[in-house]
Formats: C-alpha cells, structure tokens, sequence
C-alpha cells in the first residue's frame, strides 16, 4: 500500500515540540513515527530533536523514547533491541534518529558497529548539514562553500573547504541490508522508504535531507521547497541500496538551477561564481558517476 | 492519539520521578506564543487533499469532515501549509495580540 | 557448591553467570579481558543465556548496556584504565538515569606513561560519577561481589550503578581456591530483576530526558539519597547471603585488630592481606597496630570508618592513586569524613603501587613506623623527599 495523507497513520507521536518554527528535522522525525506507529522506541541523541522534545516535564514522545549519549545513538539502539528481545518481546521498531554530526562525525564508530553487527535497528539521519543545535558550526555533511559559524566566509576563505562526506556509500560499504537516501522535499518518498526499511530484518539506514531555516538562511515557509529543491537541481539524489546493489530512484531529465538553489540560502550568498561552477561540476560529476554505475 | 496538556504542571522533590522516567507525551506549554502570523483555512476552497497535514513540521493539521483544521495551541505559524496548499485554501494572518 | 582453582577474573565471571545478567557488552582491556572471554565461552557451551554483543568500544559498551537497561533486563560489562576513562560520559549518564547496571573494572594504571599494571588510578578518578564502588580483596570475594552488587545496585531503594573493582593482575590474574556455588543458591539470593525504570508498550515512557535549573537539582538530591540509602541495603545484602551461602561480610569496612589499636592503616583492595600479616608482628613486638580495609568508597563509610578507629593516636592511609597537587583520593576522603566525625588523630598519606610497583613488607613496616612517629602529610614509597 502507497504512503499518502489519506492512508498515513493520524495518530500524532511528535508533538508539542519546542523546535523553531519549520524545522525541517522535526518534520522528518514526526513522519517516519507515523510510518513506524506506537510500538517505536525512539532514540534520540544529544542534538535538536531531543533538546525540544525531552524537557521535563514536557515530554513530546507519544511513543516509548529516550536520549542517547551523543555519540551512543546506534550502540543504544543494540542495547535496547537486544534488551526488548530477552524480554521476548519482538513486535516492536528500534528506530534512532540522528543528525548529520551525530551520524557522520561523533556518532559513526558506533553506527559502523551496530551495522557490522547485523543488529535489528533502524537508523535514520536528519541532515540539516551543520550543528543545528550548538548554533550552526560545521559538521562531516556540511557541503561545500557553506558559511557556518565555525567556517566564516570571509576574503580568504569562502565558507567550508570540503564536500560532504557520503554517508549513503560509506554505510552501503558495510553490506547494508538496506539504504536509502531522501528528503522531507519528497514525503512520499520517504515514507515509503521508511515503511520498507521496517519491514526488513537487520540494519538499516536511511538518510533525510531536513532543512534548518535558521541555519540555512532561508525563511520559515521554504523548508519543504527548499528541501525539494535540492533534489530537483541535482545537489542531492534520491536512492537506494538493497541487495548489494545501487538504484537511482529519481532521474530528472533536466535539473533545475544549482545557482537559484544556492543563492536563495544566506549560507551561500557569499559564493563567488567561479565557487558556483565548482559546485556544479562535482555535481555533474557525480550524476555521471550514478547514472553509468546505478540500476535505475 | 497525541502528547496533551495535563493538569500537573509543577513538581517538587516528592513529585518528580525517582529516575529519568516519565510518562511519554506529557505536556505542560502550549506554542501558540511563538506565532507572529497564523494560518486560516477557507473552508469552501479547502479539498481535503491532506497536503497541509502531511507537511507540517508540528503535526498541528488534522482533517476533519474532509478539511483541514488548525490546533492553534500548537502551531507556530511557518507557513509551510500556505505554501504547500495548492487550491489556495490557507492564508496567513497577522497575529492579533 | 564445588571447589574450583580461579583467578579472579574467572571467579568474577562465575559470579557474573549465577547472576543471570540478559544482556552483556564488553570490549576487551588488558586485564579484564579473561571475564569476557569466559562469559563468552559461558555463552557458547549455553552454561550462561545472555546476548554477549561484540561492541566496538567501551563508550558502546556502556551505551548498550544503558539501552538494554531501558528495556528493562539486567545487564553486565566489564572494563579496566583507559577503558573505563573512556566510558566516562557513560558512567554520569548510567547513574544519572539511574540504571543498575553492574561493572567489573580491573584497577589498571592510566596513560601516560602506557602501564598495563595495576594502581587505583581509573576508578578513584571517577568516584563523583555516581556508581557505588566496591573493591575486592580475593578472588573469592569477587565472585561473591558479582552477586551482590546485583542485590544492591536493582533494590528498588537503590536502584543505582555498581562498579566492583579487582586490583590489575595481582588479583585478575591470581590463582586462588574458590567456592562456587549452585545455581539454585544463587538464584535463592537473587531475585529476577524487575523496575519500572523501563519502555512499556503499554504506558510508554520517555526517558533519559532533560530537566532545567528547576527540577535538576531535585533529581541530583535523589541520586545522592539513593546512594546514602545503599548503606542498609549493603547490610540487607550481606545478611541474606551468608544465611544462603554462610559467608558473611563485615559492611562498608572490613576491620583487623582495631579494637585497642594505637596505629592503624587504612587501606583498600589487595594490600590488604600484607598490611594486616605486618599488624601482626608488629604487635608480637609490643605495637599496637591495626588494619583497616575500605571495602565501599561509595557510599563512603565516614562513620563506620570514625567509630573502627577511635582509639588511634595516628593513622595511614595508604593507596595505589593520587591526586597531582593534592593529595591521595582515599585520604582527602578518610580526612574529611574522620573529621566530620570529631577524630583528631593525625593522617598520613602513603602513595604506593603505582603503574604496578611492588608494596613490599619492609614497605609497609615503614608506613606503620612513621606514621608511629610523625612525618609529612603525603608520602610517596620509595621517594624520600620532603614535602612530597
């Protein structure tokens, strides 16, 4: 059964939430609950989403949810899998979520190891491509040319100096039974990866793009177009890895403009046309990469 | 089924948990606070399409009787649903203090 | 009950299997790895059924733990030095959340210089983590520490973590005569566990959650109270299992000869055995010597430890462990608490052991010696300066 408006769960498990007005993670994250339902136990590490959903009294988990040590998120994730299991209980999602620090910097040992393990867990990464939480510094999945509070674009230096790290391969790397890229852009899409995901034994993984206004620059009302965006000028794709192998999901005939894309964001208003062009061309060169080396 | 306000708002020494264990979806604050504009659904225009519900970050969006109806306590006002909404069906009004 | 030939790592991990634990991580640390490695086993030949999960570190080790603390079931990991250091964020958050998970930890130098030997230097570092700490002095005493670090820690007055610490090789890696009993006398002392600290299907729970200026004080104070309240569960404890296995223990401190005793040093773990022989025939030579041995550093036996030496004109602390620029952990601890206390004997502090040194004989006659005769407040065996 497709994953729509009309057939998504109405129960809400993500709610009263202290998250800035449009934020793309909690949007991920109040979703994928809907696709899991109220046998989830939800890990959250240190970051955005478990600093305004978990402060006591305010509790805004619907479902079973707790707090990981930031770079705990996966290694918690076993704990609590094996845990529910010795107690024989088996019908239930251990579902983490994670943003882009807590995943591909702090958190990445211990995901590579609930991977290698084999354990039953879902983990899914709400990349707002910066350290939302602690005020916008740079993170392993901040991309190029982006202005963060720790990488100022200056004269000398125009933002960020590396791409993003490619979580989506490095754990595809691992022999994943599945993975998935996505973004809140496309809900759909995402639900339906999610609903997959939970229907697979083993780990899992799946990776969100999640705008963050605040630290995108852009307004409240553009996350979603924004986050559409992104996979509509190339700059991010859609995805999966199953069985070994690649699959584009999404293969747009023409993108639309990388450089409308980037100069809407105050994090990229400083970009120079000659970073622009930069930008494209390690975006064409990863779309021939895809489009000659994954199943479509 | 959603997290709600409850009656018990403060806790002392023999009110709070021994541990970090509480009931789940447990809330004592509203959002509305937060908004300096708020969405307005026309009904006659709505279609009950669910766009706005799916998309929104708080989950403030419910259909009811195939239109969508706004949680005012919660939401904080993004916008998101006026411009998902295809019809035209939400506007955002200022906030009348 | 049967009679086995152990080392303490072993008798630990005999220990661990009549306890039942459901969920185990650990990665493996000179000198803890031999109680992974026979859990391991245990698992294997099915003598033990618990998920041993192969983590890749020890801050996973410990986050697992907590995890599957969360679900609900009783669980075990085991660490030793850097280890243990690097588990640290853990420890706070496993106490704070207030999961009585159980922890062997081999007392283990810490870097630098690199030392696989035994000091106390890792876990007296982590005495404000929250985690009751136990220390052993055999290896018989160790496997009787896995069970009852299970009764303290999971009692619903207590409900804290348990750190039991073995001193590196000299007691890990001994070899001793050890009683290990019946799976059905272990299972007569301990209860299966059950908390509410959990995730419930049925009233699901948030947990691990944030509490500001408001409330945080308030949770630390329970977290303070819970360990306090540890000190009568500890006697609970040690009550009930000599009536099922008819050993007893002597509390938060163990005493030797302290009742008329002038000179009496307090110590903790394995040296113990030496300090109390050299007790011995200082006394066949006409001085009154005594032996203290601090079986609990949390919660801190102040008053049991004031009322063991009240008839003391001068006391040592002696210990593997200090603090640069202080003074030895267990002696800031044992001066506070002796004062608070009204004792006015003078305390001396002998720092010995370290990365592994031998404590000879000769050594701890000189401790008594000079602490009969007055010397400077931190000492360090074998250095003879002033004003160590």
């Amino acid at each position: 059964m497709s994953i729509s408006a009309k057939t998504l769960d109405t129960n809400e498990y993500f709610y009263g939430h202290k998250a800035c007005a449009g934020c793309g993670g909690s949007l991920a994250v109040r979703a994928a609950l809907k696709v899991l339902g109220e046998r989830t136990v939800a890990v959250l590490p240190a970051g955005c989403m478990s600093a305004v959903g978990f402060n006591f009294p305010q509790l805004c988990f619907a479902n079973n949810a707790i707090i990981s040590m930031f770079a705990g998120t996966a290694s918690m994730l076993t704990g609590v899998e094996a845990g529910l299991r010795r107690r024989g209980i088996t019908d239930f999602h251990a579902v983490g979520f994670a943003g882009d620090g807590g995943t591909a910097d702090i958190g990445i040992q211990a995901l590579s190891g609930a991977i290698d393990r084999g354990d039953d867990i879902l983990y899914i990464c709400y990349d707002n491509e910066a350290y939302m939480n602690t005020g916008i510094q740079k993170s392993g999945l901040t991309p190029y040319g982006a202005r963060t509070t720790t990488t100022p674009a200056g004269e000398h230096i125009h933002g960020n100096l590396r791409p993003k790290k490619n979580m989506f391969e490095i754990v595809a790397a691992h022999g994943i039974p599945y993975a998935a890229t996505a973004t809140v852009g496309y809900l759909p899409d995402f639900l339906a990866k999610v609903e997959k995901a939970s229907k697979i034994k083993g780990p899992k993984y799946i990776h969100v793009i999640a705008p963050c206004p605040t630290g995108w620059g852009i307004p409240v009302s553009d996350t979603v177009e924004a986050a559409k965006e992104i996979a509509d000028c190339g700059l991010w794709y859609l995805a999966e890895y199953e069985n070994g192998s690649f699959r584009l999901n999404r293969d747009p005939k023409e993108f639309t403009s990388a450089e409308d894309y980037l100069r809407r964001q105050s994090r990229f208003r400083h970009l120079t046309d000659e970073d622009i062009r930069v930008i494209i061309e390690s975006r064409d060169k990863k779309w021939e990469y895809i489009r000659k080396n994954w199943k479509q | 089924m959603k997290p709600y306000i409850r009656e018990q708002k403060q806790f002392g020494l023999d009110t709070i948990p021994e541990d970090t264990c509480f009931e789940a979806g447990y809330l004592v604050t509203v959002n509305a606070g937060w908004r300096s504009i708020r969405p307005v659904v026309a009904a006659d225009k709505c279609i009950g399409c669910g766009q706005c519900y799916l998309y929104c970050p708080d989950g403030v969006i419910s259909l009811q009787d195939g239109k969508a109806v706004i949680d005012y306590d919660f939401c904080k006002g993004c916008g998101i649903c006026e411009k998902i909404c295809r019809p035209g069906a939400i506007g955002m009004e200022a906030e009348r203090k | 009950m049967t009679k086995k030939f152990l080392s303490g790592d072993e008798a630990f991990a005999e220990g661990v299997r009549l306890a039942r634990p459901e969920v185990i991580s650990a990665y493996p640390i000179t000198p803890q790895t031999i109680v992974v490695e026979r859990l391991s086993e245990m698992v294997e030949d099915t003598s033990l059924d618990a998920e041993f999960i192969h983590v890749e570190s020890e801050h996973s080790a410990l986050s697992c733990a907590i995890g599957a603390s969360a679900a609900g079931v009783r669980t075990f990991t085991a660490t030793s030095s850097q280890g243990l250091l690097y588990m640290a964020e853990g420890l706070v958050y496993a106490s704070g959340g207030r999961f009585p998970i159980v922890m062997m930890n081999a007392n283990r130098s810490t870097a630098l210089p690199w030392n696989i030997y035994g000091d106390q230097r890792d876990s007296l570092a982590l005495l404000d983590t929250g985690w009751i700490q136990a220390y052993a002095e055999n290896a018989q005493e160790a496997l009787d520490l896995a069970l009852m670090s299970y009764y303290i820690a999971e009692h619903r007055d207590v409900s804290t973590p348990f750190m039991v610490n073995l001193d590196g090789f000299i007691l890990t890696h001994t070899y001793e005569e050890v009683e290990v009993p019946e799976q059905a006398q272990a299972d007569a002392f301990l209860p299966h566990y059950e908390t509410d600290n959990c995730f419930d299907f049925d009233n699901p729970k948030n947990m691990a959650f944030s509490a500001g200026p408001d409330t945080n004080y308030l949770f630390k104070y329970k977290e303070h109270a819970a360990m306090l309240r540890a000190v009568p569960v500890i006697r609970e404890a040690e009550e009930k299992f000599a009536a099922v296995f008819g050993r007893q223990y002597p509390g938060l401190i163990d005493t030797y000869r302290t009742e008329d005793a002038e000179i009496i040093l307090i110590t903790l773990g394995t040296i113990a055995g030496l300090a109390r022989e050299v007790a011995d025939s200082l006394r066949a030579q006409g001085t009154k010597a005594g032996v203290v041995r601090l079986r609990y550093l949390r919660p801190f036996p102040g008053k049991e430890l004031a009322q063991a030496v009240k008839s003391a004109s001068a006391l040592a602390v002696l210990e593997k462990d200090i603090s640069f620029g202080a003074a030895g952990t267990v002696y800031t601890n044992v001066t506070s608490a002796l004062q608070a206390n009204g004792v006015t004997a003078p305390v001396y502090n002998f720092i010995g052991g370290l990365g592994g040194r031998n404590i000879s004989r000769a050594d701890i006659e000189a401790v008594f010696a000079k602490t009969a005769s007055g010397t400077q407040q931190v000492n360090f065996i074998g250095i003879e300066v002033e004003n160590a």
